[in-house]
């Protein structure tokens, strides 16, 4: 089993770096322009750099574990990564309790959901010009459009996972003398749980992807603004270390919430793992 | 002293462009403790008597009381077995089995010791802290066993319960119901289209009809437990049941295929 996982991650390991590979080829036999395309060598120095404290130690200034994260890399990531927790917390917690409601009543459903429907296809990124109008520059405006995108992936799956719940558990609950509140607590909400993760895990990966974008109009820090701004300075090393930091940090995220998802559907069919 | 009161009951069900009668005219009369078995082919509306009993649907016409008291809505004094098991996945065994006496507000001590014992009474001591995907078909509908008798009500209600288990396991677990039945003394409505499975374990066999849903024959079985299915009485017996009952299933393959039902 050991072995196997080993082999696996080996095997993940040829295909980037044969890639790598002829990368670094292309670009030291000079083949390609290094300003528009740079070396992997020249990507991985620039980004220790941008990890890198940007100040040399000083103890009179800050404590050894504040300067070692004082790194524009860092700095960004947080940036980043709390815009995209305040965002998806807003729109999460604002869709949760909605689609509980739409779910469980079909009037509710009737009223809000042609509303749903209309805006639901509007993508994020088209309310950039009202989000700037209604809230400035800096960060409300970027969590006001990263709330949209977690919004309706969290609402639309709760909406569904309400009202897929088979009957026979809400049958089994009346029977067992359970009232309807009881039964919406312990039966419903656990039983529309798989659908409602789902939901969460889109979410967060659409916060993730308006995170970025709102960067690039109205903040001047995160990992969406340096790579724009790194545009501007012709330094094409810097972008691409700033798209391999976005990546890792999706992946760290959604790995993260992977894991959280294991745990609560530890009961679920076909998650034995 | 009759326990479940089935009075004049009726059910039609509206299907598009006609009108289906699922029951008509039943009319039984279920003492405390027995064991009846509801006998008949698919759509003789065994099911749907069962759960006009557990207050599921509602007669439409005609009266169900149980203990005295008219049925009106699903409620803990009729607890119900389910074909499909119906546990609840997210919670352990033990939550499951503990899940009606929560809703009765039980005391959390008194609650431990009741899942116990009834964990016990099973044999699931073992399996308190797994969930149900882990268990067996046979371990499940053990489990969904407990939940209800958790309940303690005077009333069992077992909708094909054994349906889905292979025969072994289907033997054990009507065994185990035998014993717990003549422990506890409940009165038992059980659903099945198992001849030898109503033979095995009934007092009281009734034989419904294919559509409109009536009483063809109430049997009484006077063999004494535990019943042997080689013997010459047990086989007797299921010959009659079995003539009953394909007289209503060719009825029913007749309606089948002059395309009068779906199922």
């Amino acid at each position: 089993m050991r072995r196997n996982t080993w082999l696996a991650a080996l095997q993940g390991a040829v295909v980037p770096l044969v890639l790598l590979a002829i990368w670094q080829a292309a670009s030291s036999s000079g083949l390609v322009n290094a300003k528009i395309l740079p070396s992997p060598v020249a990507v991985a120095v620039r980004w220790c750099a941008y990890l890198a404290p940007a100040e040399p130690f000083d103890p009179a200034n800050s404590s050894y574990i504040a300067w070692i994260f004082s790194g524009e890399l860092i700095t960004d990531a947080i940036g980043s990564l709390y815009r995209v927790v305040m965002g998806f917390l807003v729109g999460a917690v604002l869709a949760l309790p909605l689609g509980l409601a739409m779910g469980a009543s079909r009037a509710a459903f009737r009223w809000l959901n042609p509303l749903v429907e209309v805006l639901r296809p509007i993508p994020p990124i088209a309310y950039i010009p009202l989000s700037i109008l209604w809230f400035g520059l800096g960060n409300p405006p970027a969590i006001f459009l990263i709330s949209l995108g977690a919004f309706f992936p969290v609402l639309v799956n709760t909406i569904a996972g309400v009202r897929q719940v088979d009957g026979i558990y809400l049958r089994a609950a009346r029977n067992l003398g359970a009232g309807p509140l009881t039964i919406f607590r312990r039966v419903m909400l656990p039983a529309a749980t798989p659908y409602i993760l789902s939901g969460v895990r889109i979410g967060i990966g659409t916060a993730f992807i308006v995170v970025i974008v709102s960067e690039m109009i109205a903040v001047n820090n995160g990992l969406g603004f340096r790579i724009l701004e790194a545009r501007e300075y012709f330094w094409s090393d810097k972008i691409i270390a700033g798209m391999l930091t976005i990546g890792l940090l999706g992946l760290a995220i959604d790995s993260g919430v992977t894991r959280i998802n294991n745990h609560l559907l530890r009961w679920h069919r076909g998650l034995e793992h | 002293m009759s326990d479940i009161l089935i009075n004049h009951v009726y059910k039609r069900f509206a299907v598009p462009g006609n009108e289906v009668v699922a029951l008509k005219d039943i009319n039984l009369d279920i003492a405390a403790g027995e064991f009846v078995c509801l006998l008949g082919p698919s759509g003789c509306g065994k099911s749907t008597l069962l759960n006009a009993i557990a207050g599921f649907s509602h007669p439409s016409e005609g009266s169900i009381t149980v203990g005295g008291r008219p049925v009106v809505n699903p409620g803990p004094d009729r607890g119900m077995v389910f074909q499909e098991y119906a546990l609840f996945p997210w919670m352990t065994v033990a939550k499951n089995v503990r899940f009606g006496l929560e809703v009765k507000g039980m005391a959390k001590d008194a609650a431990d010791a009741r899942v116990r014992e009834l964990l016990d009474m099973l044999g699931l001591s073992e399996f308190g802290e797994r969930f149900p995907k882990d268990l067996s078909g046979g371990m499940r509908q053990r489990v969904a066993i407990a939940r209800v008798l958790a309940l303690d009500s005077p009333v069992l209600l077992m909708d094909e319960p054994f349906g889905a288990l292979d025969a072994l396991t289907r033997r054990s677990l009507q065994d185990e119901l035998l014993k717990i039945w003549a422990r506890l003394g409940k009165t038992i409505v059980f659903v099945t289209h198992s001849i030898e499975e109503a033979i095995y374990l009934a007092d009281r066999i009734v034989v419904l009809t294919y559509r409109p849903g009536t009483v063809k024959r109430d049997i009484r079985v006077e063999m004494p437990r535990p019943r042997d299915a080689a013997s010459p009485e047990f086989n007797a017996l299921k010959r009659d049941l079995s003539r009953l009952v394909s007289e209503e299933q060719q009825r029913h393959e007749a309606a089948e295929r002059a395309g009068l039902t779906t199922d």
